[in-house]
């Protein structure tokens, strides 16, 4: 199993591919609706998104009240 | 549909409904592409009665408030037709509020009983205010085998056997407590009657009947005006099925329409929005050729609709965007924020009507609505029958705030006869919104005299809500206003937060401060965030007991600085 660091790294990695953000640009603390640009309904485009790389079921509720990449990566390593 | 004028409330049309349309479908419930649930009227009265029976049974009489939190499913609406049936006052509260919110609304309704779903009672037991909660019996849907449960009931085992009995209410009895905002300063709890239900549901039917076999597609939050009332009361007495989807994904949304063949569903723009980006990508990519015949005969059908809808004709016209809705898709339907003419005319030339209305939780459910005679992007529509809308004190321009008289007025806020005093004047329910009526009598909006906005998510937010999160801010004084409240723009869309900061005597805007403002606004949930802070060298005026007199500052501001000194955050 990866660690939670390789975890949040690989969710970087994928957001910044994904909405096409400078990976330099995204911190695991700060707030990733802002970084992104993104709204909650793209949030969970996200997710699903981490669901395929992971390879794990993430319900929608698993992003309520997350706002960073670092609770992001704690509630998906739970699921790993 | 039932004839609603023969019934006294909700739980008596409701009964009714189940004994109308035993073998028609009422529900059914998928979650992604899994689907979960799918009962008759039949089943679904068969599944309330062991739970009715088992409320009654745990004293729960006529009168006590049992509160619902819950994502949208086939319980949530199990569980408000059993607290219907046993005379009960429903407390249906947003799932996406924090524990402490839950536990201030919880305390503040005075619920006995709560029925709630796993994950958000374990978030509930996990907060530290969580022993000082006063329900009296909680039932918790979909926990874990062995999981803690801190002393609630599953409610899947929540069960007698024997026949419930029937609890009769009155049109004035109160039927819901909806909770419109106020979590963190003061609650404002809607105190809704039966009367205001039946009669809403029977001026929205009067416009937009459904029948049986027909389905609606659930996904705003059930504890949502709209979603009550068009997926929850306007279907079950019209005997149509209600859709719920346990997930907001836009590409399982998209996949529902056509696996259910959807006819009406409700939205808040950000989903509309959603919806629009994901069409305009797929349009984008088709070959030169095929994408000028869609140009042309999204034109024609623009020019053959202009009088009034005709689902028919652009079906044929357009059948592979119809297709992609499931086929029998008649209307959108929404309300409550902002939504661009731009996207409501993008559907409705694809022959997909966006019924666009107006209406806050305090008047029931939708005061006007767009009745496509013609189709006016422009506008929220006209009023709904039974509907009474005046402009007060309009300017030169004709606009004014907006008010209403109507059965569907709420009774009153719960608690709080200084509000309710405020709000409700000589019958007249001042809405706090900004419109005018125009010469086909349409309503136009133009923004709020009231101090609050609300979000692309349909979510309302008052300023006053959230600055407990910026309580300890090593600043003098700050406080939190709608920037429309400041500056009225006399337009809606882009609202946006304000924090308006007295600093200290010499002290500076450092680094430190700003990280600080940075991260308090982080852990608001993204709707409720504010935008920028503004910086203010006065001291705020205050009442002789120091609260701040906000209208008083809220001018000053608007005189003494612009909105471009405002700096985003």
């Amino acid at each position: 199993m990866p660690t939670e660091e390789k975890t949040l790294d690989e969710i970087m990695d994928l957001a910044a591919r994904h909405f096409k953000v400078s990976r330099e640009k995204l911190q695991p603390d700060e707030d990733f609706f802002k970084t992104l640009n993104i709204d909650s309904l793209q949030a969970l485009d996200l997710l699903t998104r981490l669901e395929n790389h992971f390879h794990v079921e993430l319900p929608d509720y698993e992003l309520q009240g997350v706002t960073d990449f670092r609770t992001l990566a704690e509630r998906i390593h739970a699921r790993l | 549909m039932l004839d609603l004028r023969q019934y006294p409330s909700l739980g008596a049309a409701l009964r009714d409904a189940l004994e109308h349309w035993p073998n028609e479908t009422c529900l059914i419930e998928a979650d992604r592409d899994r689907e979960k649930t799918r009962l008759t009227y039949s089943d679904f009265k068969e599944l309330a009665r062991p739970l009715t029976r088992a409320l009654q049974d745990a004293d729960f009489r006529e009168g006590d408030r049992a509160a619902i939190i819950m994502s949208n499913q086939s319980k949530w609406l199990v569980s408000a037709y059993a607290i219907f049936f046993c005379g009960g006052v429903l407390v249906p509260l947003d799932f996406k509020l924090t524990p402490t919110e839950h536990l201030q609304l919880l305390a503040h309704s005075k619920s006995k009983f709560l029925i709630i779903e796993y994950y958000l009672w374990r978030a509930i037991m996990q907060s530290p205010d969580f022993k000082k909660h006063t329900v009296k019996t909680v039932l918790v849907t979909e926990a874990p085998l062995r999981a803690d449960l801190g002393g609630a009931y599953r409610w899947e085992d929540f069960h007698r056997k024997g026949e419930p009995i029937f609890i009769e209410r009155q049109r004035e009895d109160v039927a819901c407590i909806v909770y419109s905002s106020g979590t963190g300063g003061r609650p404002k709890g809607c105190v809704l009657t039966h009367e205001n239900y039946l009669e809403q549901c029977t001026s929205l039917t009067a416009w937009y009947p459904f029948w049986p076999g027909m389905r609606y597609l659930s996904i705003l939050p059930t504890n949502h005006a709209i979603d009550f009332m068009v997926g929850f009361i306007g279907s079950f007495v019209c005997g149509a099925c209600v859709v719920h989807l346990r997930t907001l994904r836009p590409e399982y949304v998209r996949d529902a329409f056509v696996r259910y063949r959807i006819s009406y569903m409700s939205l808040v723009p950000m989903v509309l929005k959603n919806l629009e980006r994901g069409l305009r990508a797929k349009f984008d990519e088709l070959p030169h050729s095929k994408r000028f015949t869609l140009d042309r005969m999204i034109a024609l059908n623009r020019l053959l609709t202009r009088r009034r809808p005709n689902v028919n004709l652009s079906r044929r016209l357009l059948g592979q965007v119809h297709k992609a809705f499931g086929g029998q898709l008649l209307a959108l339907f929404t309300g409550g924020a902002f939504m661009e003419p731009s996207t409501l005319q993008f559907f409705y030339d694809l022959g997909i009507p966006v019924a666009n209305g107006y209406g806050l939780t305090e008047a029931g459910t939708a005061l006007t609505l767009n009745d496509f005679k013609p189709f006016r992007a422009d506008t929220v529509g006209r009023p709904l029958p039974g509907v009474e809308l005046r402009v007060l004190s309009p300017d030169s321009e004709g606009i004014g705030e907006v008010a209403v008289h109507s059965k569907t007025v709420m009774s009153h806020y719960l608690d709080d006869p200084e509000l309710t005093a405020e709000t409700i004047v000589d019958g007249w329910l001042l809405t706090g919104d900004l419109g005018r009526f125009d010469f086909t009598g349409h309503l136009q909006l133009f923004g709020r005299k009231k101090n609050m906005i609300v979000t692309e998510g349909g979510k309302n937010i008052y300023p006053e809500d959230i600055e407990n999160v910026f309580e300890g801010l090593p600043v003098k004084e700050y406080c939190v206003f709608a920037a429309n409240y400041l500056w009225s723009a006399k337009q809606l869309g882009k609202e946006a937060l304000v924090l308006v900061l007295h600093l200290e005597q010499n002290q500076q805007l450092d680094a430190a401060l700003l990280e600080d403002l940075n991260s308090r606004n982080r852990h608001l949930p993204d709707f409720k965030r504010i935008g920028g802070y503004l910086l203010w060298n006065r001291d705020f005026p205050r009442t002789a007991s120091l609260k701040i007199k906000r209208n008083r500052l809220a001018e000053e501001i608007a005189k003494s600085a612009e909105p471009a000194a405002v700096v985003s955050l």
